[in-house]
This record gives C-alpha cells, sequence and structure tokens, in this order.
C-alpha cells in the first residue's frame, strides 16, 4: 500500500522544525514514530500535505528525572520507558503500562509524546497522564506553554495544539507521599489494543490517608476518561475494600463503552468495574510499601 | 528526495519519492527480497529490519526516514559461512514455508546481542510482536535459544 504523496523536511534542530511548522501552519504534520500516521496514510485515513520528520532532533529522545516531575522528551520511544529507573521511581503507574503499549517492534520506533499528542481513545498514554496528572509543553517559534493533560485531550482523535506549535516535552509529576499505582489491561493479543484498561494511582499521606487520587478509562469512551468523581471520593479517607468498591462503581458508571469486536459494552463495563478495584488495590499495596 | 543508507554495509544512494515505504525500497529499488512484506498494516513483522541495530518494521517507516542510518536485513546475517541463527533454525526445524524467518532471526539477533541465554520468557517476549502462521513457536524459540548458545560456545 503506498501513502499519498507529501513534501518531506527533515529538520537538523528543533528551531529548524518550528520555524517549518510556523511556516506550514495548517498544511504541516509532525513525523515522530510514524506508528500511527503512516498506517493511518496508508488506508487514505490521513493525507498530510507536508510531514516534518523529528526524528533527528536527537537531543528529544530523552527520559530524565527533573527537580519536580520526570520529563520525557518528544523522541523518547515507547521501549524507552521499559523498565526504566527513573519511571519506575518516579511514576508506577506508567512503569506498569509500559510493557502493555502494542508490541515490541512497535514500540521500538514510536514515541511516548507521538502517542500522546495522537489522542486515539484507545491509546494507552493518555490513561496513565490523566491518571497521573501530567502536563504536555507545547512549543512553538513564538515560545512555551505548558498544557494540563486534561485540557490538552481534547476529543477522538483532537488535542489542543495551535497551529505552529508541537508537544516537546511530556511532565510527571513526582508523588509528594508514599505512591503507588497500575495500569490493568485487557488485550486479545499482544499488540492489540485495550478491551478495555483502567489506569490508577494513588499518593498516601503520613497519616495512611489518600492525599492524591487518579483513576483513568481507556477504550470505553470518545476519549481516555477520567473519572474525577471517583478520585473525589478517595481523597482525604482511609482506604478500603470497600472504599474502593464504591469507586469502582462509579467509574464503570461513568464510561460509555461500545459493543465491537473486542466485546459487548456491558462486558466491557464489567471489566472497567473489576479493574478498578484491582488496580487501586494493587496501588495502595505498593504504596504501603508491599507488593506491586 | 536523494537518500544515502548503509544496506548491509553498503551505501545504497537512490533518488526517491519521498512517500517510498523503506520495505518498498529494498526490495523493488535494491532487489532485496529477503524482507518480506505479510501484512502490509503494522502487524506481523515479516518486514522486520535492524535500524541501527534495532528491530522496526520496515512496512512502517519512510525510506526518506533512513538518510543517513544504517539497516541491516536478513541478506546481511551471512558472512561467507551461515550466522549461528541460520544454522540453528535450520537444525531445529524453525522454520516451514520461512515467510516469517527473516523477522524472527533479525530480532533474534538483537536479543542475542543483550543476551546469550534468554529465557523462553525472554524469547516469546522478544519475538511478539512478529507472527509465525505455520512453524508454531517452539521451534522457533528452541533455534533462537540453541544460537545463543552456538554464539556463546564460539
Ligand atoms: C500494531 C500496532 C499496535 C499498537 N498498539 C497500541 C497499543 O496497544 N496501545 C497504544 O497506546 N498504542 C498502540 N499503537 C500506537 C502506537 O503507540 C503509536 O506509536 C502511537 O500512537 C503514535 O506515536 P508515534 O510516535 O508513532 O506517532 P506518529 O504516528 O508519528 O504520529 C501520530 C500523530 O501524532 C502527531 N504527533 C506525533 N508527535 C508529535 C509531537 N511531538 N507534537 C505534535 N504532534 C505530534 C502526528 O502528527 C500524528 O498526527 C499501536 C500501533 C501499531 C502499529
Ligand atoms: S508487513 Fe510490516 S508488519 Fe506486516
Ligand atoms: S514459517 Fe511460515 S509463517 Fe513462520
Amino acid at each position: 500500500m503506498y501513502p499519498p504523496a507529501f513534501e518531506y523536511w527533515s529538520p537538523k534542530s528543533l528551531d529548524e522544525a518550528l520555524s517549518k511548522l510556523q511556516e506550514l501552519g495548517h498544511d504541516g504534520r509532525v513525523l515522530a514514530g510514524g506508528q500511527s500516521l503512516i498506517p493511518m496514510m496508508k488506508l487514505r485515513l490521513a493525507a498530510p500535505a507536508n510531514l516534518v520528520d523529528i526524528n533527528n532532533l536527537t537531543d528529544l529522545a530523552y527520559v530524565r528525572a527533573d527537580n519536580g516531575h520526570l520529563a520525557i522528551g518528544a523522541l523518547a520511544r515507547h521501549a524507552d520507558v521499559v523498565d526504566n529507573d527513573h519511571v519506575k521511581t518516579i511514576s508506577p503507574t506508567m512503569a506498569s503500562a509500559a510493557p502493555w503499549v502494542a508490541d515490541p517492534l512497535v514500540r521500538n520506533r514510536g514515541t511516548v509524546a507521538g502517542s500522546i499528542a495522537h489522542c486515539d481513545p484507545e491509546g494507552d498514554w493518555n490513561s496513565v497522564m490523566l491518571a497521573v496528572g501530567a502536563s504536555v509543553v507545547a512549543t512553538s517559534t513564538s515560545g512555551q506553554r505548558v498544557i494540563p493533560i486534561g485540557d490538552f485531550v481534547v476529543d477522538f482523535f483532537t488535542n489542543s495544539l495551535a497551529e505552529g506549535e508541537m508537544v516537546t516535552e511530556i511532565q510527571i509529576p513526582r508523588p509528594t507521599g508514599s505512591a503507588g499505582g497500575a495500569y490493568l489491561k485487557l488485550e486479545r493479543k499482544i499488540g492489540d489494543y485495550a478491551t478495555a484498561a483502567v489506569a490508577t494511582f494513588l499518593d498516601l499521606a503520613t497519616d495512611g490517608t489518600v492525599s492524591n487520587a487518579g483513576i483513568a478509562l481507556t477504550a470505553v469512551a470518545s476519549k481516555n476518561l477520567k473519572v474525577t468523581e471517583a478520585e473525589q471520593m478517595l481523597i482525604g479517607q482511609t482506604p478500603s475494600p470497600e472504599l474502593f468498591a464504591e469507586a469502582a462503581a462509579v467509574a464503570a458508571a461513568a464510561c460509555d463503552p461500545e459493543s465491537d469486536v473486542r466485546g459487548p459494552a456491558e462486558y466491557k463495563r464489567a471489566v472497567i468495574n473489576a479493574y478498578t478495584k484491582r488496580g487501586l488495590a494493587k496501588a495502595l499495596a505498593q504504596a504501603q510499601g508491599g507488593a506491586s | 528526495m536523494k537518500v544515502t543508507v548503509t544496506i548491509n554495509g553498503t551505501a545504497q544512494s537512490a533518488d526517491i519519492e519521498s512517500r517510498k515505504l523503506l520495505v518498498d525500497f529494498i526490495r523493488t529499488e535494491l532487489g532485496m527480497t529477503g524482507t518480506h512484506i505479510g501484512c502490509d498494516t503494522t502487524s506481523c513483522g515479516a518486514c522486520t529490519v535492524l535500524l541501527d541495530g534495532t528491530p522496526i518494521k520496515s512496512c512502517t517507516m519512510f525510506a526518506v526516514s533512513a538518510d543517513g542510518h544504517e539497516v541491516q536485513t536478513v541478506e546481511g546475517l551471512k558472512n561467507g559461512e551461515l550466522h549461528p541463527l541460520q544454522v540453528s533454525f535450520k537444525e531445529n526445524h524453525g522454520l516451514q514455508c520461512g515467510f516469517c524467518t527473516p523477522g524472527m532471526m533479525l530480532v533474534g539477533k538483537a536479543l542475542l546481542e543483550k543476551n546469550t541465554s534468554p529465557t523462553d520468557d525472554e524469547v516469546r517476549w522478544a519475538i511478539s510482536g512478529n507472527l509465525c502462521r505455520c512453524t508454531g513457536y517452539t521451534n522457533i524459540v528452541k533455534s533462537i535459544q540453541a544460537a545463543g548458545a552456538a554464539i556463546e560456545g564460539n
């Protein structure tokens, strides 16, 4: 299959890339790992006039522990965050999800930032980012802005980037207390998108109560769904199986799955309920220093 | 656009359309047909090549993006004599039709470079992006492990 023709640009520096994106405006599109964009172009679901290939911007291929947060550069591949010490230390939710995104070959090429920018409701990373309260750094020739992930993910394949902007970094805040997290994904086989998946995150205060909580769902709504109501039920409380069951019921009620080849809607809703409970229990065990 | 890609150690230059996929560049432009096209939808791994040593799906990368990089295909395995992976796939019945084999061997190569004695699970995890529709995975796993043992023995 041949993708439609396009004009190809391969800037050697970020400044050059940003100038090109600025000049092209609506007609320019970033090519990162290409693991979503190229298949879409082959199927004629996308036909960008210009591709700005960012694969030469190797300065952006980092996974770093900065002061307040974990920083993932735009060119960090999925494989770079699998079994990564910074990721494991700062974001257990992200560490838990990393091996389950796509397959090893796709992970070697696809980027975390590209996946976040793509806003596929079946994609895994945006649920993780919503649960942990990540931010997206958007850069253009006129400067930088830091967008909370909730404002970045607008809808089905739609982010809030302006023309000429690209994602340069993802920032995941360091937990303040003792934290745990999990990403539970039901998939039919390796390399498949989620039938349903749940990202959970718990940060505990010294008295053992929940100081911060995150719950977000994959593949059960038109975008990755942060279940704020369920999160709020946990904050300030002493964690317990009963409390987790109540939060899970809220998550299951909040989602809006569709019946498809991966299963009927009611089944997916039941999976969300069970995985939310299980994910919170795992997050708690980890935060309390037990097994992850 | 004019590109130069080092394929199996030899610099290859060509003037190509930007939309040409790396796998088509290798197969039709260079006439090296060891790299297969199975699904053409990023699902099967038959088109696996090593890009700067890392396995990727060449049906999902533009050839222009490989400009200045090193690509290894299955043809690059044999160096005078058969590579230990080629020997072990032959000896352990690691293939039937051979369609998935180039991808399996290249993923195996990348794995063995990090670890010459991988466990069953480690091999299965490494090849989980590559589909085989006939051999069954048991002999493929065995072949990759046997090649590791042979490399270690040398
Ligand atoms: C077989 C297969 C299985 C997969 N399974 C999963 C899975 O289980 N879970 C999952 O989450 N994903 C899965 N994916 C998708 C994969 O994770 C992609 O890598 C990811 O969605 C896109 O990242 P990319 O770097 O490849 O981006 P590209 O394909 O290059 O780009 C995707 C989109 O994002 C835009 N973009 C990319 N980078 C930037 C940037 N820095 N700034 C602004 N815009 C940008 C592009 O313009 C494009 O619109 C799968 C893909 C395949 C082929
Ligand atoms: S042909 Fe490339 S993955 Fe199947
Ligand atoms: S040997 Fe036939 S597909 Fe693997």
